[in-house]
């Protein structure tokens, strides 16, 4: 890693080397059996270098390949943009705990059984259903070092259990599923088969809605379905400067109704999602994104916070192997002072959604989603009495979360990247098969 | 030599010696590069090398695999796949047979697109970026380029040794109008197996798109519920892939006793008029391929035939255990992951109706155009038009903003009620299944019309 910095300075005005090496081991099961065991060992290395003032960016995934990472980042500095930041020196970083030391150490046959111990039950409750489940395990290392003296580093555990069960009946399937992840090994499979077993339980019977405008409860799952994707785009620094978010000239307005609060967070102890410091070497904070339905903060890695002429946020995110951009790691929905209970009960007729397929395929920027409900249940007079189907649902969120007639005190982390409420909606646009 | 070449080396001698039912191996080489634009500015250059592998062991029907990028101790790899494979399995191991096969398959165009100078790359995609920037009424743009070139050896402990190489190219332009706070977008998307000409030479059709996203702020969205709806032979080749593709695949069926019931073979799924069909040996397009990830050559695939189901997607796994003959669809998107059952080129046969013939008596309908979104649940399934239109009369009306398409395959492939005779490929697309995304395939279909589409809407 020294090496490749050496060389980049030799050539290029600054240069940071960013490494990531992993080791994971899933264990799957498919058709309610044992199926498969995968370990993976992985090295990602990353060059991005400032020459001429402009950003050239490479990556490999050997550390050895010194003259070709250098080599591939000058020819791409040649046309990258113009770097309007400065790599960060050195700096403190705040005590984020995302490490337990008893993951590395979980037997292959624990992790083995806690897969039976999900599938049993399930298969039990329901005869006839097809289970999938995954139990994995890893550990990540990161390291950054950069031409100003600037580095850091940390190290990860994460541990994650979810199983997905589908049930034919004829040509009608029924698809249920949850999971959870943490930096602590999970050893309780109860929460997890106790949400499945609820749904196959609410699933039994069906129920038609008319198609029209109903109140709508969004549980975790289905706010992570449906509601996610608008609100990451629009609070995204990168949109904002572009001016595609429809919220970028809002700052400090009220645009939500008052009982959202919104933020992000990557400091949580022992999420999966949490860090000490983002891609770039910026040291992690709490963002406030929505304060009481006003605007408060957008969020910027190093480049994009320059262009906007604020700080990053610690927000520098490597996803695709492209150079840091923007992006959340925690959002978090603020409870609020209802139960999902009171929900349903005040609801005449009604829908809970728990999975919208295909909701994100809309004008996502714009805050729309639309998508049919693969796991919803009709509400009659204050009781779920089961299952909808051939169901779309469509909506604004900037509409929508203008007039939220409750949030529940009840929140739940969705797949280590959002902790919510269940939302509760007035009026939402429902279409049905006639 | 290149460092694949000494580790495939290594591996065949220690898979031969593998005490295990079957092993396989695969290692890859790859160069990509890529380039993004968002709005007028060039947001990320950059260029990719990657060397890595894997090995799977099969062992009393449980699998094993390891995955590296280091090809030291190749040895102690092997080991932890076989270890691995042992710990689960407890079956009888089966798998279609093969031959063994010892080929070379070089790649086949004319110019490497990763070597292409990224000058060259970088001057196409300002003038697309350009045209978009002066469109009225735009208020940003982005652009996604990527290319690729890869060599893969893959090995058996059959004594496979099968060294493949292919390259790939994806764009994706999108256009984004904004006022009043409201912003829409209308996007493209194009790629082709290596071949930088496919995206070259669109100036006429980003001007368009660009002009397509202001007419979009003054649209009006439709009103939710049933139409008689006519795809385009882009939106209708998403729909094969989503609402039939899929539920081919069968690792989804062959465990699943209820659905290899509704599967079976030779069942009516739709009218005689339909046939679609799966085939990576199709020349030169984004899901062709010579031999798939485990060494089965790719094949033309009937799925379905004159309406009756008559074959489906299979590994050898699969094949072997719903006794079928293998069809060579299992993918792996790289060295990182198994090969699963995938699509490669999908389409529907073209039919005899012209599309003024489609459109003529249908009073009140949809004509959706472009290709925005899609995704399956096996029975439901919901897919985007990134272009819509009122049919009105037997003539295509006003522009409405984009729809999503939603409908359960059983009965939406019954309701498909014309087939045109203008089948067009559309190579824009990457499939994702399980954590492997995205794999290039490439869909096909002529126009069609479906009757009671749900249309999710106000």
């Amino acid at each position: 890693m020294e090496n490749i910095l050496a060389h980049a300075q030799k050539v290029a005005e600054d240069a940071e080397v960013f490494v990531v090496t992993a080791e994971e081991t899933e264990v799957h099961f498919e058709a309610n059996r044992l199926k498969q065991l995968q370990s993976r060992q992985q090295t990602s290395v990353a060059l991005r270098i400032i020459k001429g003032g402009r950003l050239g960016y490479a990556t490999t995934t050997s550390l050895d390949r010194v003259n070709e990472i250098v080599d591939d980042a000058v020819e791409t500095a040649r046309f990258g943009m113009t770097a309007r930041f400065r790599l960060p020196a050195p700096s403190s970083y705040p005590e984020v705990a995302i490490v337990d030391t008893s993951v590395a150490s979980v037997p292959t046959e624990t992790m083995i059984g806690l897969g039976e111990e999900m599938i049993g039950p399930v298969t039990t409750h329901t005869p006839g259903i097809i289970c999938e489940a995954d139990i994995s395990k890893g550990t990540i290392s990161v390291r950054i070092l950069n031409s100003r003296g600037g580095q850091a580093g940390y190290q990860k555990s994460f541990f994650s259990l979810g199983i997905e069960g589908n049930l034919t009946q004829d040509t009608d399937m029924l698809f249920v599923g949850e999971m959870e992840s943490s930096c602590h090994p999970v050893t309780d499979t109860r929460p997890v088969t106790d949400a499945v077993l609820q749904q196959l339980e609410l699933a039994k019977h069906r129920a038609s809605v008319p198609g029209k405008s109903l109140p709508v409860v969004f549980t975790p799952n289905g706010v992570a379905s449906a509601i996610l994707a608008p609100l990451m785009a629009a609070f995204n620094g990168r949109t904002v400067l572009q001016g595609a978010s429809p919220i970028g000239d809002k700052l400090g307005r009220p645009v939500f109704d008052t009982k959202l609060s919104l933020w992000d967070d990557p400091t949580v102890a022992y999420r999966p999602g949490s860090r000490p410091c983002d891609d770039e070497g910026t040291p992690s904070q709490r963002t406030p994104l929505v304060e009481r339905g006003t605007v408060a903060h957008f969020l910027y890695d190093l480049q994009t916070a320059a262009l906007a002429g604020t700080s990053s946020t610690g927000n520098g995110s490597r996803g695709h192997g492209g150079l840091p951009a923007p992006a959340p790691t925690a959002f978090t929905i603020a409870p609020g002072s209802t139960t999902f209970a009171e929900m349903i009960q005040d609801m005449k007729e009604g829908l809970v959604i728990e999975q919208l397929m295909g909701a994100s395929q809309s004008n996502v920027l714009g805050g729309e989603f639309s998508g049919n409900v693969l796991l919803g249940f009709k509400v009659e007079n204050g009781t779920i009495v089961g299952r909808v189907k051939d169901t779309m649902v469509s909506g604004n969120i900037y509409q929508m979360m203008k007039q939220i007639a409750g949030l529940s005190r009840e929140v739940k982390w969705v797949g280590g990247f959002l902790q919510t409420p269940y939302l509760y909606f007035p009026g939402v646009a429902v279409a049905s098969k006639t | 030599m290149t460092s694949i070449e000494y580790a495939s080396g290594e591996l065949a001698e220690l898979l031969k010696k593998a005490d295990v039912d079957y092993m396989e191996a695969r290692l890859e080489e790859s160069q990509s590069s890529h380039i993004t634009y968002r709005g007028q500015e060039l947001e990320s250059i950059g260029r990719t090398t990657a060397v890595g592998g894997n090995v799977r062991a099969l062992v009393k029907g449980g699998w094993g695999f390891f995955s590296f990028n280091s090809f030291e101790e190749l040895a102690d790899k092997v080991d932890r796949a076989i270890k691995q494979a042992r710990l689960v399995g407890s079956q009888k191991s089966r798998l279609a047979p093969v031959n063994a096969t010892v080929d070379s398959v070089p790649w086949e165009g004319a110019r490497n697109p990763v070597t292409i100078p990224l000058a060259e790359k970088k001057q196409l995609l300002d003038e697309y970026n350009e045209i978009i920037g002066r469109t009225a009424g735009i208020q940003t743009s982005t652009i996604g380029y990527t290319d690729s070139h890869k060599k893969t050896v893959f090995l058996s402990s059959a004594g496979s040794f099968i060294e493949q190489e292919r390259a790939d190219v994806a764009l994706r332009l999108a256009a984004i109008a904004a006022r009043d706070g409201e912003v829409q977008q209308v996007g493209l998307s194009l790629g082709s197996l290596g071949d930088f000409n496919a995206i070259q030479h669109l100036h006429g059709q980003v001007a368009e798109m660009a002009r397509r996203s202001v007419v979009l702020l003054s649209a009006p969205q439709v009103a939710g519920g049933e139409y008689t709806v006519v795809l385009d032979p882009v939106l209708a080749g998403v729909f094969v892939h989503e609402a039939f593709g899929h539920l081919s695949e069968s690792d989804f069926v062959y465990e699943n006793a209820q659905l290899r019931n509704i599967m079976t073979l030779g069942k009516q799924f739709g009218g005689a008029h339909l046939n679609i069909v799966d085939s990576a040996a199709m020349p030169r397009l984004r899901g062709s391929y010579r031999y798939d990830d485990e060494g089965v050559p790719a094949t033309k695939t009937y799925l379905i035939r004159e309406g009756k189901l008559v074959g489906r997607l299979h590994s050898r796994e699969t094949a072997a255990r719903m006794k079928e003959p293998p069809t060579g669809n299992a993918r792996a998107v790289s060295y990182r992951h198994p090969p699963i059952v995938r699509m490669s080129n999908t389409y529907i046969e073209p039919g005899d109706v012209s599309f003024e013939d489609m459109i003529a008596d249908i009073k009140e309908g949809i004509y959706a155009k472009n290709w925005y979104g899609g995704t399956t649940s096996m029975e439901m399934f919901t897919f985007s038009a990134g272009e819509a239109y009122m049919i009105r009369n037997g003539k295509i009306a006003e522009t409405l903003r984009p729809v999503v398409l939603t409908g359960n395959v059983f009965t939406t492939l019954q309701n498909i009620d014309a087939i045109g005779n203008d089948l067009e490929m559309n190579q824009g697309g990457g499939c994702g299944k399980g954590a492997q995304s995205p794999l290039p395939v490439a869909n096909g279909s002529p126009h069609i019309r479906i009757r009671h589409c749900l249309i999710g809407g106000k």
